[in-house]
């Protein structure tokens, strides 16, 4: 649920500058290095914007360095899901266990029940996510900023504290269902506080380490993902290069998309899927839509939208309805209680976490944090659009389930189609120059592509390789 | 079946467009754009024609091995034949962005010449073909297994790079001639290159004997090299240029 918007009058002069041979990123351009959450200090805004020509080369001429920034992150995001999926097990197995957002099951004896539990599913999770819109818009309308401030802050925490105690928890089941006992219990998350990011790290390293027999001691594993969790939080909530920023988020994308990839059932995900990014287009196009009031509040107002959110979450600064997005994700974890159903992981459903549908949604509850400050730091380098957050790990998620699913031309088009409907979606972005749903276009893509390619495509192709035939 | 084969093939089918992606297209962003949008226009043009075999196949009756045969040829062929009539859209397409362009520019100059947009068109759709042809065989390479154990050619693996290599540059030659034919109005050009691209489809129906399909291919890709070079502004002087720089270069430096 994000939509982007370009802010013609914040074109920067060194962007408006026309280059006839672009540079590899768009912070050569910036003779300083940029600090997250900093905005570069000298960025003299043109006091006059002479023609609409100019206005327009501007916009194209970065628009596509724009949209190779951000065909980076999401290829190596892409890389690194796909890379982890097939080589740690631990992601495609079904281990019966589910968000508390989707309670009901998949595992059912006929297909219209499957159906109706995923529609069920799907309909309490966007539910929840329209809910927790409103009342975001609600609070900035009525000029709420503290307790935006605060919510933000708590449901940044408890989000962590949330993410961290399902990885602890699937660890833990995991290895007892490994060991061989019975008990697949949760034990205790006391100790998450605010290193979450490192236990995310263990629990990965953790099945890295299993799955290629690495010996590794406690200590020395300790000590490094101190040192990982804590330079993440810095680097994320503070100030860090910005390199090492981006390779953090795109690190928690990953992280992210695996985690839903394992833990959402099949069926629910492609609906949720579906319908977050119809209730996209609705809520940003929409006269009444909350995304589109909120634009249209923070503009009459003259501000950034969420300037409170851009500060506390340090990232950006620039504005996007991804905070928004992201803020109502993490109010939602927060507000429900963080209690993993403790559900015997007897399931061997090879299928269950294949879906493609990495969803948005999930992305929205839980990731839409880390999607938006991935677009976040393109934004800080391209100081006029906003790129859309969601669509890097809702194609994640997508690309790493057509490559759990076992067939990479699957996982190529879908790869394909997201970055074509991320360049459509910039297109738009850069005729009709106000606030576009990001999702849309990117996820049907990515969807027709992906069904496309694995029912039709697949065994075309296969015969053909099976012959040597050549097209 | 271990690593080396997997290493080796990869760089025999993909080293050539991966030099040339890294080296003429990674550093221009319009240039990726329109790599990724050409890759793009060949999948839909996979997309459709294997919707059609699709089609065929499940109202045929899967028993009958040489029906299935050549409704697979029929796939193929009509499949060369989207994939030519889609190149030609994309053109178009191309033609109409790059007016687009140029208008919005300052001196009214496109930043990009449509004989780079037709190698770079050409170079998207061969990474897409060979990506398609190649990438499942290398993920199965990487696997146990013993090639031909049923009788099957031994030289699966490497023949399929080389074609593959073959097909990448074939398509990225046929791209410029092609936008080059639609350039100057051309038609004879057009059928030309549809009707080397069923050749060389058609010669590797001759598969697994791949004295028939590979060198023919090669041949191909050699003739179609130098058609490209020259249709693109290339003649004898420039190579000799190019040729006398080099020499220049050593003797002053």
């Amino acid at each position: 649920m994000d939509f982007m918007e370009i802010h013609q009058n914040n074109v920067s002069s060194e962007g408006a500058e026309p280059r006839r041979r672009t540079s590899e990123s768009g912070e050569r351009g910036r003779g300083e290095t940029e600090l997250n959450g900093q905005p570069p200090s000298a960025r003299p805004i043109p006091a006059t914007v002479t023609e609409d020509d100019e206005d327009e080369e501007l916009t194209l001429k970065y628009g596509a360095k724009h949209v190779i920034m951000l065909f980076v992150p999401v290829t190596l995001c892409m890389v690194v899901v796909v890379a982890t999926i097939k080589s740690v097990s631990f992601y495609t197995q079904n281990d019966g266990q589910q968000l508390i957002y989707t309670p009901f099951r998949e595992d059912t004896e006929t297909v219209g029940q499957r159906a109706l539990n995923s529609i069920l599913n799907a309909a309490i999770m966007i539910s929840v996510i329209v809910v927790m819109t409103l009342v975001l818009v609600l609070l900035y309308k009525y000029r709420c900023y503290k307790v935006i401030h605060g919510w933000l802050f708590i449901s940044s925490l408890l989000l962590l504290f949330f993410f961290s105690f399902i990885y602890l928890g699937g660890v833990l089941t995991c290895m007892s269902v490994t060991c061989g006992s019975g008990d697949s219990g949760i034990t205790d998350s006391t100790s998450v506080g605010t290193h979450a990011l490192s236990r995310v790290l263990l629990y990965c390293t953790r099945e890295v380490f299993k799955t290629y027999n690495v010996a590794m001691d406690y200590f020395t594993l300790a000590v490094i993902i101190w040192n990982f969790g804590v330079v993440g939080m810095i680097c994320i909530h503070w100030k860090g290069p910005l390199r090492l920023q981006q390779a953090y988020l795109i690190m928690i994308s990953a992280l992210m998309a695996l985690v839903f990839i394992k833990y959402l059932p099949e069926w629910t995900s492609w609906l949720i899927l579906a319908v977050i990014s119809v209730y996209d287009l609705l809520a940003v196009l929409c006269p009444k839509g909350p995304l589109r009031i909120l634009v249209e509040t923070a503009q009459e107002r003259n501000e950034p939208i969420f300037p409170a959110l851009i500060y506390s979450s340090t990232m950006v600064w620039l504005v996007g309805m991804a905070d928004n997005v992201e803020t109502r994700k993490n109010n939602t974890s927060s507000s429900s209680e963080p209690e993993n159903p403790a559900s015997p992981g007897q399931q061997s459903e090879d299928d269950g976490g294949f879906t493609s549908a990495w969803v948005g949604q999930q992305q929205q509850q839980l990731g839409n944090l880390q999607s938006t400050e991935e677009s976040r730091r393109e934004v800080q380098q391209m100081p006029s659009a906003r790129p859309p957050a969601d669509p890097a790990d809702d194609e994640e998620m997508g690309k790493a389930s057509a490559t759990a699913s076992g067939d990479w031309n699957t996982t190529l088009a879908c790869f394909v189609a997201i970055l074509i409907g991320l360049c459509l979606t910039l297109l738009l972005l850069a005729i009709f120059k106000k606030a576009l749903p990001a999702l849309p276009i990117s996820i049907t893509f990515g969807l027709v592509f992906y069904f496309a390619t694995d029912n039709l495509v697949r065994p075309f192709m296969d015969q053909l390789a099976l012959h040597q035939f050549y097209i | 079946m271990p690593v080396a084969v997997f290493f080796g093939c990869a760089f025999i089918a993909f080293g050539p467009a991966l030099a040339l992606f890294v080296f003429t297209i990674a550093r221009e962003p319009l240039r990726v754009i329109i790599l990724i949008a050409g890759a793009f226009f060949w999948l839909l043009s996979l997309l459709l024609s294997s919707l059609v075999w699709f089609i065929a196949v499940k109202a045929s009756n899967p028993e009958n091995v040489s029906l299935q045969k050549g409704l697979l040829i029929f796939g193929a062929v009509f499949s060369v034949v989207l994939q030519e009539v889609f190149r030609f859209a994309y053109y178009r397409l191309l033609r109409k962005a790059n007016e687009g362009l140029a208008a919005i520019s300052e001196e009214n100059l496109s930043p990009i010449s449509v004989q780079q947009m037709a190698y770079v068109a050409g170079l998207g759709f061969g990474i897409m073909s060979g990506a398609f042809s190649m990438i499942n065989i290398l993920s199965d390479s990487l696997g146990p297994g013993t090639v031909g154990i049923y009788g099957d050619s031994q030289y699966y693996f490497i023949t399929s790079a080389f074609m593959t290599m073959a097909m990448t540059l074939l398509h990225t030659f046929w791209g410029v001639v092609f936008f080059d034919g639609c350039e100057k109005r051309r038609w004879w050009v057009i059928a030309a290159v549809a009707a080397l691209h069923l050749l060389v489809s058609g010669l590797s129906f001759l598969n697994p004997s791949y004295e028939g399909s590979l060198p023919p291919a090669y041949v191909i890709m050699v003739l179609m090299a130098a058609w490209a070079f020259f249709s693109s502004g290339g003649s004898l002087q420039t190579l000799t240029q190019v040729w006398m720089c080099k020499k220049n270069g050593v003797d002053s430096s």
